[in-house]
């Protein structure tokens, strides 16, 4: 039993806004909902399946499908960070090959640049006051992956700062995109440092925003006019402190991508682009290293001369910009890096960026942190006739 | 206790932890080990993660370890908004488990992977102390 071929992905909507004051965060998912559900000539009375992560207000699914006015036979609400959206495209396609639904929904919203940083996660976490008391950041718990990979591999400040370079490429054909200049390697090793090795310019973006996406079952797809996109395999696993023998070098990516792969009957030299989960510039090198583009410990070289530009790179990534330069909405990356994927395999990438015939993607989400604990998410995607 | 810089916010205990934080206020490190494969176990619980089983022991644990990981946190938040710079990191103990701690009594740009670092106890005032540690 596989989902591979058992459901479609006929429908995804990036939030044009990166900025969304004076509106609330259910309103914000409402819109992206509308606009996937308008992307594959669908509408709120189709949906039999929805969900949604620890960004959606109040009780999650149940909130979300009353203002929505949404009847269910099937809801998730599993929460894996920011690759909840990564792990439900998996979900969705387990349950429509199950025969329990047809038409799935996913959003995802938020508004952290508005001031608003929604439900408070982690209340009770066991291990919370072992760690909380000695002031660790969210970059400061990335620089500490940051700093032991450079010592165990010689990863440079050059090399992380080559992965922003190449997202800040790409960003300049999205007129959406929250930075949009062309950047230098020069420029990243200038900005300041916040939490040694990492610079305030290894960062992703805070934006507001969402996005949406629809899985649908193959005899919906059928219907549409709508070109889909179909789901080959999905991967997920957790990575955590491990019994305090913590390996701050590699992301559960070592673990959900296999799976992935597995299940799609491919192998990572297949891939025509990667949407590469991109929280900040270490969380790309060593995911591409974990997901088998390059050897471990070796992803400081690959990302050097232009590997990961679109569209003639070894790997060309994140041609929306990512979340490094275009947005993360909700400090959540997981659901646009699904929806670039989608636009590459659709042939709607921006002219500049779209990969020539491209017909095999992978999107991949890093959801918690690369310093304790995450949830990994990996998916491999083909064209309608892949 | 050596002399701290740093805050001291007040770890959030339970029934579970508390002989853990009880003992950090008379400046000893106490750690679990599987009573079944002898596994020591970070942070404590009362099964041991490793085999499942809830026969497990406090011990002192020598309080020495080296640096796994560091950084050099340059805007803190929360209770750290004024501490900057201040170095966050995790030390591999002595006993196996890699601990996130600071590291203090030193120049910040002076610490290093490898480094061999020893326990101090900063108390918080409120029953417990925090574990940190120092260069040896």
């Amino acid at each position: 039993m596989s989902i591979k071929g058992k459901a479609f992905i006929a429908g995804a909507y990036e939030h044009p806004d990166r900025e969304i004051p004076g509106k609330s965060p259910a309103q914000v998912h409402a819109e992206v909902a509308l606009g996937a559900l308008a992307d594959a000539g669908l509408s709120l009375s189709d949906v039999d399946a929805y969900f949604c992560a620890g960004d959606a207000p109040g009780f999650g699914t149940i909130s979300m499908a009353e203002y929505l006015g949404l009847g269910l036979s099937y809801m998730d609400s599993t929460e894996t960070g920011g690759s909840s959206y990564v792990v439900h495209v998996g979900h969705a396609a387990a349950a429509i090959a199950a025969g329990k639904c047809q038409v799935a929904l996913i959003t995802l919203a938020g508004l952290p640049r508005s001031g608003d940083f929604g439900r408070p996660p982690f209340g009770g976490a066991p291990e919370g006051a072992f760690e909380n008391v000695f002031g660790p950041t969210v970059l400061g718990m990335y620089a500490l992956a940051a700093q032991r990979h450079m010592y165990e591999f010689g990863t440079t400040s050059e090399q992380l700062a080559a992965i922003k370079v190449a997202a800040s490429h790409h960003a300049q054909h999205n007129s959406r995109a929250f930075l949009q200049d062309v950047i230098t390697i020069e420029d990243v090793l200038q900005s300041p440092l916040v939490s040694d090795p990492l610079h305030r310019l290894d960062c992703c973006v805070i934006t507001d925003g969402g996005g949406a996406l629809l899985v649908v079952s193959p005899e919906v797809a059928r219907d549409l006019d709508r070109q889909c996109v179909k789901v080959l395999g999905e991967g997920e696993a957790p990575k955590h402190t491990n019994n305090g023998r913590i390996d701050l070098t590699h992301t559960g990516a070592l673990w959900s991508g296999p799976r992935a792969f597995r299940e799609a009957g491919l192998t990572p030299a297949d891939i025509d682009y990667a949407s590469i989960y991109d929280s900040f510039t270490i969380t790309v090198l060593e995911t591409i290293e974990d997901l088998g583009f390059c050897e471990k410990g070796k992803g400081g070289s690959f990302v050097m001369d232009g590997a990961l530009h679109a569209p003639h790179g070894k790997l060309p990534f994140n041609t929306d910009g990512g979340g490094l330069c275009n947005n993360h909405p909700a400090n959540r990356g997981g659901m646009t890096k699904v929806i670039e994927a989608v636009r590459q395999l659709r042939g709607e990438a921006h002219p500049k960026v779209q990969v020539p015939d491209c017909s095999l993607a992978l999107a991949h989400g890093t959801g918690g942190s690369l310093g304790t604990r995450m949830g990994s998410a990996t998916l491999i995607l083909g064209r309608e006739d892949a | 206790m050596s002399e701290n810089s740093l805050p001291t916010p007040t770890p959030k205990v339970n029934p579970e932890t508390k002989p853990f934080w009880d003992a950090t206020a008379e400046g000893k490190l106490l750690l679990k080990r599987c009573n079944q494969c002898q596994t020591v176990i970070w942070y404590p619980r009362f099964l041991c993660p490793a085999c499942a089983s809830t026969d497990t022991l406090w011990f002192e644990a020598s309080g020495e370890g080296v640096v796994y990981s560091y950084t050099v946190t340059r805007r803190g938040q929360g209770h750290y908004w004024q501490a900057a710079p201040y170095v966050l990191a995790y030390v591999e103990l002595a006993e196996g488990p890699r601990v996130l701690t600071n590291i203090v009594d030193c120049v910040p740009e002076s610490v290093a992977i490898g480094q061999k670092v020893e326990a101090v106890f900063h108390d918080t005032g409120e029953g417990s102390a925090l574990v940190r540690f120092r260069p040896a």
